[in-house]
């Protein structure tokens, strides 16, 4: 939760961009705290509260719905966006064993970013491609028929 | 322009297309391909296409299915069979398009099937592949044959002749057309569609809504996502027909924010459905508008129940409420909404064209149709299939799914996800029919379906079930949110050898109140998966508690308590995939941020 004061700073202008685009109605608030979110990459106590400002809502309503989604971050992210999948498929056919991998590889676990930011891991419930599994996200792109050492190795190809 | 000179125009555009005298790449470029490495595909090959020296048009396309293949490319030329190769990579590619463009030669290696004709060359005919035969596609029609992001291929292939047929007919004469077809929701419920149409269209109120709920979570389920990605338009069609049938004006699609493939196809689906006038104001000139919009998801699996998908749509914490008032009285800002899933819709335009008996045809007497089902998990031939309802889930194993890899046994297929349950090796025989598999212990749902092998513990994968809803649970009910935490508990004490006599009772005794007093669908089913698993595998249930033993040496943690040989080994983790298996921790499914 405590973002540079710089960055917190740095918010109300850029945001501007993303309200031009909008009403300012109550139904709105979810895509435009996912337009907030892909400008700042996640959601500092500044961009909250404009948002609130923005839609004439207490900015508690914000934190509720911003904190009910889980894709939404109220710290900031690593630039690669790792998401290891653990749904059922990729369960049965060994999971675990790449978030292991990437954990240990990492030296995070799954909700943290790195000290140097360069990486925030996640464990995601299900990607989509259950038929590669098992699958690893790394920024968008899905990675299937995932193991350890390929996994490991696409982490080393990022640094 | 008029919809005929539309479809004229569309079929020059098809024909040129399809024409066998051109020289022809085809990419499978669904999610799945480019996982497997469609998109550096693309690469290697655009640079061969510049360097050729005759033309020869690539054209990324959907998902045929046949995902354990991917990637896959189809190759045709005049003269040639059209054959489709499977595995391709960045390195083989190459001497493919060499064999096939310069020296007129189909090559034999990774050649899977001849698409348009007989089997030559001793490549089979794609109807006549193992993984094919027993298919009926309906909402697949179109999966993988189009360019997803080419309207005119959708319209030239009898696509949006169900609107215009709806268009003729009053609203009540299509949803009678629906309610012959037998459709049922295919979210999962098997809610007659007729029905639900009926019931919203006679709700007082001059604004309604049409929802398409493309927010499909249940862990190893990608029909829709395929769907969208592979015939975009198809939805698009299904939800006009819904909304002139109910009286919408407006639309909206809920589709989680996982699938950005799906999401650019769809906006770019509305946007040449607008240009031509099918979307929009006034379309086809008979008076009739209809407005669609796209809210992405923000990765909440309860948001898929559909009171809790209005919340979201309506800018809120994604909470369920009790019904009634059901949606269709009250839904979407208070307004009577009618809400179907993805898969419903896409079947909803063949329905009008082809008549609601055609489709009724297939399946069963309580379940018409065809079903989609995606395939995971211990399988050979992983991927996307629609079988006509009432095929048994052996046939489907093993017949299209070409049964378990590795010569292991199977010991149980999973349908359903979280909600569902686990049907045993000797029931295998059980139809793919609504009221059969309630029966069996678990449910149609949405069509993901997991098999696992023998190396799989029951009991981890009841545990692991638990440990999803428990994470996903929203909190507003107290039976689903203190119920499986828990059942929860209660399963990791088995899984971890600190099972206790009466363990199983107590597991029975919350799972049914969980299920009778929670509020909507995700804490009802929740004890679905455990409940199912005592029901057939009990005798493993009590070697982990009595014995302290994990019959398919799944669980590590049960190592430590009575080690034996084969505990040992390395690689039985807990995900029975072999391997090299470390420390087994588990924490929650994160619900992300801090």
């Amino acid at each position: 939760m405590s973002a540079p004061k710089s960055e917190m700073d740095a918010t109300p202008a850029q945001l501007e961009g993303v309200f031009r685009r909008y009403r300012g109605e109550r139904p709105e608030l979810i895509p435009i705290l996912q337009d907030v979110q892909s400008v700042l990459g996640y959601l500092p106590p500044a961009a909250i509260a404009a948002v609130a400002k923005f839609l004439r809502v207490p900015e508690s309503v914000v934190y509720g719905v911003a904190t009910f989604y889980a894709h939404f971050h109220l710290t900031p992210q690593g630039r690669h966006q790792i998401r290891v999948c653990q749904g059922t498929p990729c369960h049965v056919r060994g999971g675990r064993r790449i978030m292991d991998a990437v954990r240990s590889k990492l030296g995070i676990q799954p909700g943290q970013t790195t000290e140097d930011r360069h990486f925030s891991l996640e464990r995601v419930a299900c990607s989509g491609s259950c038929a590669l599994g098992p699958v690893m996200v790394i920024d968008d792109k899905v990675h299937g028929r995932m193991t350890p050492q390929k996994a490991r190795k696409l982490l080393e190809n990022l640094k | 322009m008029t919809f005929q000179e539309t479809k004229e125009k569309a079929e020059s555009i098809w024909r040129d297309f399809a024409d066998h005298g051109k020289r022809r790449v085809l990419v499978g470029g669904g999610s799945c391909g480019r996982a497997a490495g469609a998109h550096e595909l693309m690469r290697v090959i655009r640079i061969f296409l510049q360097e050729s020296a005759v033309p020869i048009a690539v054209h990324e396309v959907g998902c045929l299915g046949l995902c354990y293949a991917e990637p896959l490319v189809e190759l045709s030329a005049p003269g040639m069979p059209r054959v489709v190769y499977r595995d391709v990579t960045a390195e083989n590619v190459l001497d493919l398009l060499r064999d096939f463009f310069v020296h007129g030669r189909a090559g034999r290696d990774n050649a899977m099937a001849v698409m348009d004709g007989p089997a030559t060359d001793g490549i089979p005919a794609f109807a006549e592949l193992p993984m094919l035969k027993g298919q009926v596609r309906v909402a697949l029609r179109n999966a993988g044959l189009i360019d997803p992001e080419n309207i005119h291929h959708y319209v030239a292939r009898s696509g949006y002749a169900g609107l215009a047929k709806a268009l003729e007919l009053s609203p009540d004469q299509v949803i009678e057309e629906v309610r012959k077809s037998g459709l049922r929701g295919r979210g999962g419920a098997g809610f007659p569609t007729g029905a639900k149409w009926e019931f919203c269209r006679r709700s007082p109120g001059g604004e309604k809504y049409v929802i398409c709920n493309a927010d499909e979570g249940d862990p190893g389920a990608f029909m829709d996502r395929a769907v969208l990605e592979s015939d975009p338009q198809s939805v698009l069609e299904g939800m006009l027909i819904a909304a002139y049938a109910i009286g919408a004006r407006n639309g909206y699609v809920y589709v989680k924010a996982e699938i950005p493939l799906a999401i650019e196809r769809l906006e770019k689906a509305i946007a040449q459905a607008e240009e031509l006038g099918l979307l929009g104001d006034d379309i086809m000139g008979k008076g009739f508008s209809f407005h669609l919009h796209i809210r992405k998801g923000a990765g909440v699996f309860v948001c898929g129940e559909e009171t809790a998908l209005l919340a979201s749509i309506e800018g809120k914490r994604g909470m369920p409420r009790s019904r009634p008032p059901f949606p269709a009285q009250s839904g979407l800002f208070g307004k009577p909404t009618n809400i179907n899933n993805v898969e419903t819709l896409a079947n909803v335009p063949v329905i009008l064209e082809r008549g609601g008996e055609s489709y009724a045809r297939y399946g069963t007497e309580q379940s018409r149709g065809t079903k989609t089902f995606s395939l995971a998990g211990n399988i050979v031939r992983t991927g996307l299939i629609e079988v006509p309802m009432g095929i048994s889930l052996r046939e489907i194993v093993f017949d299209i799914g070409g049964g378990i890899p590795g010569g292991k046994r199977i010991k149980a297929v999973q349908t359903g996800g979280p909600s569902g349950g686990c049907i045993p090796d000797r029931l295998l025989d059980v139809p793919v029919d609504y009221e059969k598999l309630t029966e069996a212990g678990t449910i149609m749902g949405s069509g993901g379906m997991v098999v696992m092998d023998e190396d799989t513990c029951m009991v981890d994968i009841a545990r692991y079930f638990l440990e999803f809803t428990q994470s996903e649970s929203c909190g507003k009910c107290s039976p689903c949110r203190l119920g499986t935490r828990q059942m929860l508990r209660i399963l990791n004490d088995i899984t971890s050898g600190r099972g206790k006599p009466g363990d199983l009772e107590l597991l029975q005794e919350i799972g049914s109140a969980v299920r009778q007093g929670s509020l909507c669908g995700l804490g009802q089913a929740a004890p679905n998966p455990v409940l199912s698993t005592i029901r057939y595998f009990r005798d493993e249930y009590e070697a982990h508690i009595g014995e302290k033993r994990c019959p398919a040496t799944a669980c590590r943690r049960m190592a430590g308590v009575r080690a034996r040989g084969r505990f040992s080994r390395p690689g039985a983790d807990h995900d029975g995939a072999g391997g090299a298996g470390r420390g087994r921790t588990a924490p929650a499914l994160q619900p992300g941020g801090p």
